[in-house]
């Protein structure tokens, strides 16, 4: 019943990746012959080194001087080798970037879709620009990290894995000369890896501040300028881009540190290879090419820590990203559709006009939080129009989201012509009971398009004439392109009057039985407003209405109105019977009077 | 297309000298740190080379190692190794220095422009441009600079690598000549193939984007529709579309990747190849062939640090593009020398013959505006949307100036005043109210010296005084960046204290208390006309309550006044504006 999604920000990196795996069958299916791929491809990184061993041994310190013959023959060979794990490698990158577009792309329209399933996105309207980033740019980081340290990392575990092993086949006492070099920078590396997060985390504050002080010169423009506060704000700024540069410079020291403790260890690595390496071949275990070879081997350890140093913060982040997308996606659906969940019991509404009613409803936004509707028990009959009057926060707009199962009620039940909501199947559901919401949101489309959505298949002229019926023709002919006209991002080449118009007409083509209307608080202009007016009784004519009346007005002229007060209807009755009854209605009423009268307000 | 490209790279190269002269110490730092590494790496190369030859070899041969031929060999491993790590380290922290001082001094100098610039100019921009142009366009002109002393170190690098070989070997030296050329070539034709591939994989971001944007804003429509389905598949058809644009992409990094590995590599193996003839003929020792061979593998990275710098040189150039308009932007507002008249009071408000408007626009915003505001009075200004109020309102305080016609404060052009002499007058509370992130008083007094006694009755007449006491930390409360912690009617009251406190001459209020209770509004407007010193109120208004309260009414259509006069005698005579009014006041209540 909360609005959130749930979180797991301390999960753990394998735990994350187990998650997504079990949510990401696509990517299951090609890890494998990615993996046997990645690991051939790694072995043309040895062929260097082996080559070199042979070609010192037995090209040049042969019986009889060089032997051209033999290090033709290594050298064709190694080509070859070479040659096969390029291919083996693009064959690798390539199905890599598939599979894991092809996952991240299943992910990215999965976490799309069940968004639109979850009430966070309409009950907390400043949390969808976060809900946004979740298919959008979360998305996008994993993938480039999965493309370059991905792919990096992979290849470096190969690399490692090949290395070690043709070590242990020319020396083992060598080998484990390196692995003692190197294994405590293994253990290092997850010291400084912390440390390197740390240093970015802070960067990534650090940037924050630096954009919220930059809008503050561009939002705050008027305010700076009117109030001669220019250098308070210069200065402001210029502490922030400070601590923001400082920082990076910070975090850069901790990469340049972990980038080169590789070298170092391979330096180290090196010389002592030189000693024992030598005093193993006096010794007669050892040849002199194996040696040689030994220092273009080490080479492949110092690779992967430095890639390390540059991936490890990317994989924090990508990681991070990674869990808030399977965060969303487990996130339950508080309303489901019976359809869904068991096509046999689910309902479908009769063609009549809809009764509505309301069991000893209670509703609670959270858990433990003082109720929105408390034990509302009522009864509309079918074809009546009523208004909903009260205060911001009285439990309105409650009403309307319970009565179009946006929300299911905490307690009790509601019920349109007898069955009970939850039982009837969505797409039912929505195409009987429609709901105009406060703010008639459009496409960037054209009018004509906007109003199909309210029911898809419509020609322009079916749309033109359902125009006509509402009375709005005229309207629709002052347009420049009738009503193939582009209504702009979020319909703003419209006025707001004019996008309720356009709201109202998706309203009607969609021709419900049930019309919750929840009105427009914003004013328009007076000829925009009788327009709508009128549109509106044509659009209700015949159904049953519920309108979250926001004007006095819009009381006055419906069948019946219930006023509702912390929760409760506290009064019920026609306009004419609630003026004058001494009670909540009768006190709104007359507050308006006063006030479209142009008296001042007495003071509170 | 070819003009093009050589446009581009001579663009890129005197971009790159850009970068450099202005942060000459740092490239220079960076760069020796760079050469460093690269001389180093070419030497361990030939130690490596000088070890085999004469340490490793005759030890074996002799089976007689020497300790002090040993010895030397680890000297002189570590030692090379030394001053090689040292050069890493200075090349990564002096480049990373140069760029990051480039992003630091460069947001300094396009935030300095937004402060200097008058306001006219930021109308003319959309906010979201402007935010990135101090942000990601200054970090993407000057992106290319990490690697910029490392790329400059690799020509160094290479030039070095191709004489020593020409000594050592003239036929090994053929094969490099042939090999490192080649990796440019490739790195050149990968940055050319990939460009409109990357472009296009942005583009489509870009539009997957917009869309998730458009469908959850849509939310309510989209569910009480029941149109989840369908907008689902219109998300995942675009999505469809950016991941096989992104597996375009990837495909053309599928192949360059190996392929940079193989170049080095075979030209390795050729120089073997090529070396055991060289041998046996006796041109060259064995040392010396292993050292080359080990150079061309330690050659490969630093000549993609080319390929780096080269491939993000059109971002770079877009990027500082975008910049560049703003750095050269001019348009300061000019101050005259003259003092305020010294009057205390309200102050004295005239305009004569004011004509304003938006560059551009066909009709001007405001035209032949003539009107005086006695001292101490309140003026409403009413009209229906576009009409200029709010330019009017903004004209008042001199956040811009009238293309003709005069603003006269106490009977001087605003234009003749002093620099923040305005400001010292005049209040301004704009329409949407902007709080900074800072404490409710640093909010207040804006770093003015203000007591507490006087932040508190400011605080009263804006009738703040009560929610800012329940605040936990009061006064010392942050508001988060834009006052987010606070409601909008909470915000609007602050903005006000924080005019009055300053117990301007003149208050000025653009449509400043549309989120306050009106009841609450009321109290506010009659506090400051009971003030002991009441000052001049102008006040664009929408409420019929808040209008009643105005010794006179301004009526502004068009651009024009088209009436004065009390609120009585407009709603008699004026016919819009008793339908504006009423429209208004129809909304109100039930909400």
């Amino acid at each position: 019943m909360t609005a959130t999604v749930a979180e797991h920000r301390s999960e753990g990196a394998l735990a994350t990746l187990r998650r997504g795996l079990r949510l990401m069958p696509e990517f299951r299916r090609g890890l494998p012959l990615t993996f046997a791929l990645a690991l051939l491809a790694t072995a043309g990184r040895v062929v260097v080194p082996v080559a070199v061993q042979q070609v010192v041994d037995r090209g040049l310190s042969g019986p009889g001087g060089p032997d051209g013959d033999l290090v033709r023959d290594v050298v064709v060979v190694c080509a070859v080798v070479v040659v096969l794990t390029a291919g083996a490698v693009y064959a690798m990158n390539v199905r890599l970037f598939r599979t894991t577009e092809t996952a991240l792309a299943g992910l990215r329209s999965r976490a799309f879709r069940h968004v639109h399933d979850l009430s966070v996105l309409h009950q907390q309207g400043q949390r969808r620009g976060s809900l946004v980033s979740r298919v959008t740019s979360d998305v996008d980081q994993l993938s480039t990290f999965m493309q370059w340290g991905g792919v990096l990392g992979v290849v470096s575990i190969g690399q490692l894995l090949v290395a070690t092993v043709v070590m242990a086949f020319y020396s083992w006492q060598l080998t484990l000369l390196v692995l003692v070099c190197f294994v405590p920078l293994g253990v290092a590396i997850r010291f400084l890896a912390r440390r390197l997060a740390a240093a970015y985390g802070l960067v990534r504050e650090r940037v924050g501040d630096v954009l919220a002080a930059v809008s503050e010169t561009v939002v705050g423009a008027p305010t700076v300028r009117a109030y001669g506060i220019r250098e308070r704000t210069a200065a402001r700024l210029d502490r922030a881009i400070g601590r923001h540069y400082r920082a990076q410079v910070r975090a850069q020291k901790v990469t340049a540190a972990v980038f080169v403790s590789g070298e170092v260890v391979a330096a180290l690595a090196n010389a002592a290879i030189i000693v024992v390496g030598v005093l193993l071949g006096v010794g007669g275990d050892l040849t002199a090419g194996t040696l040689v070879a030994f220092f273009f081997l080490v080479t492949l350890f110092v690779a992967p820590v430095q890639m390390a140093s540059e991936v490890l913060n990317e994989a924090q982040n990508a990681l991070a990203g990674f869990r808030r997308v399977l965060d969303v996606l487990q996130t339950e659906p508080d309303v489901r559709d019976p359809a869904a969940a068991d096509p046999a019991t689910a309902r479908e509404l009769p063609h009549t006009p809809l009764g509505v009613r309301f069991e000893h409803v209670t509703f609670r936004y959270a858990p433990g939080a003082p109720p929105a509707l408390q034990d509302v028990d009522l009864e509309i009959a079918p074809r009546r129009r009523v208004a909903i009057v009260g205060e911001t926060g009285s439990g309105k707009t409650t009403f309307a989201k319970l009565v179009t199962r946006l929300m299911d009620p905490t307690e009790g039940r509601v019920l349109l012509a007898g069955i009970p909501l939850e039982q009837v199947a969505f797409a039912s559901l929505r195409q009987r009971v429609v709901m105009v919401p406060q703010d008639g949101f459009l496409f960037d489309a054209t009018v004509a398009d906007n109003v199909r959505y309210g029911r898809p298949g419509l020609t322009d002229a079916d749309v033109h004439a359902a125009f006509e019926e509402l009375g709005l023709g005229d309207w629709v002919a002052g347009l420049a392109g009738g009503v193939t006209t582009p209504v702009g991002q979020r319909g703003e080449s419209l006025s707001a009057g004019e996008r309720q118009l356009v709201a109202v007409a998706r309203a009607y083509v969609a021709d419900p039985d049930l019309l919750v209307l929840d009105e427009a608080t914003s004013a328009v202009d007076p000829a925009t407003e009788r327009r709508l007016t009128h549109a509106l009784d044509r659009l209700t004519d015949g159904r049953t209405t519920l309108t979250i009346a926001h004007r006095l007005s819009t009381a006055e002229r419906a069948d019946e109105v219930l006023v509702v007060d912390a929760g409760r209807v506290v009064q019920r009755g026609s306009h004419a019977e609630l003026v004058d009854a001494d009670g909540p209605y009768a006190r709104l009423h007359a507050s308006w009077r006063r006030s479209s009268a142009g008296e001042p307000q007495p003071t509170a | 297309m070819p003009r093009r490209r050589d446009a581009v790279v001579r663009r890129g190269m005197r971009h790159i000298g850009r970068a450099i002269a202005e942060q000459p110490g740092m490239f220079t730092w960076a760069f020796a740190a760079s050469v460093l590494y690269g001389g180093m790496t070419v030497a361990s190369a030939y130690v490596i080379g000088a070890v085999t030859d004469r340490v490793v070899l005759p030890a074996f041969a002799t089976g007689e190692p020497s300790a002090a031929g040993l010895a030397l060999a680890v000297a002189a491993v570590l030692g090379v190794a030394l001053l090689r790590i040292l050069g890493i380290l200075g090349r990564r922290l002096f480049a990373g220095i140069m760029g990051y001082r480039l992003q630091a001094d460069y947001r300094r100098r396009v935030t300095g422009q937004y402060l200097r610039l008058p306001l006219s100019w930021h109308q003319r921009h959309p906010t979201g441009q402007l935010l990135s142009n101090a942000n990601s366009d200054v970090e993407a002109a000057w992106f290319f600079v990490a690697p910029l002393p490392f790329a400059c170190g690799a020509v160094v690098m290479i030039g070095i690598t191709v004489a020593v070989l020409v000594v050592t070997d003239p036929w090994l030296a053929l094969i490099g000549l042939v090999v490192f050329p080649l990796v440019f070539a490739v790195n050149a034709v990968y940055s050319q193939v990939m460009a409109p591939r990357m472009q296009r994989a942005q583009q489509l971001r870009a539009e997957v984007s917009e869309i998730a944007h458009e469908s959850f804003d849509a939310a309510l429509v989209v569910k009480t529709l029941g149109r989840e389905d369908v907008e689902g598949r219109r998300f995942t058809a675009r999505a469809e579309e950016l991941r096989d644009a992104l597996v375009a992409v990837g495909r053309v990094r599928g192949l360059f990747d190996p392929l940079m590995e193989a170049l080095p590599t075979l030209g390795t193996l050729a120089v073997l190849l090529v070396g055991v003839g060289r041998v046996a003929d006796g041109a060259t020792g064995p040392g010396e062939l292993v050292s080359i061979a080990y150079l061309f593998t330690l050659l490969a990275l630093p000549i993609r640090a080319i390929g780096w710098v080269l491939a993000d040189l059109p971002r770079a150039l877009a990027g500082f593009d975008r910049v560049t308009p703003v750095l050269d932007a001019t348009g300061e507002t000019p101050h005259g020398s003259t003092a305020a008249a010294g009057r205390t009071g309200g102050a004295e408000l005239a305009l004569r013959g004011v004509e304003y408007g938006f560059d551009g626009a066909a009709r001007p915003t405001l035209s032949g505006v003539t009107f005086d505001v006695a001292a101490g009075s309140t003026v409403a200004v009413v009209g229906p949307t576009g009409s200029g109020k709010s330019t009017l309102a903004g004209l008042l305080v001199r956040l811009v100036d009238p293309r003709s016609g005069q603003v006269l404060l106490d009977e001087v052009d605003l234009r003749a005043l002093r620099e923040g002499e305005v400001s010292t007058q005049a209040a301004f509370v704009p329409q949407g109210t902007f709080l900074f992130d800072d404490t409710v008083r640093g909010n207040v007094t804006l770093g003015e010296e203000y007591s507490d006694e006087e932040v508190e009755a400011a605080l009263r007449v804006a009738a703040a005084d009560e929610f800012v006491r329940r605040l936990p930390e009061g006064l010392d409360t942050r508001v988060g960046e834009r006052g987010a912690t606070l409601s909008g009617g909470q915000r609007q009251r602050l903005a006000l204290a924080r005019a009055v406190v300053r117990r301007p001459r003149l208050l000025v209020l653009d449509d400043a208390t549309s989120a306050v209770d009106p009841a609450v509004e009321a109290r506010i407007l009659d506090a400051l006309r009971d003030a002991e010193r009441p000052s001049t109120v102008v006040v664009v208004a929408y409420r019929q309550a808040t209008i009643a309260l105005a010794d006179e009414v301004v009526w502004l259509e068009g651009g024009r006044v088209l009436a004065r006069g009390s609120h009585e005698q407009l709603l008699a005579e004026v016919p819009g504006y008793a339908a504006l009014v009423r429209a208004y006041a129809q909304t109100e209540v039930a909400a």
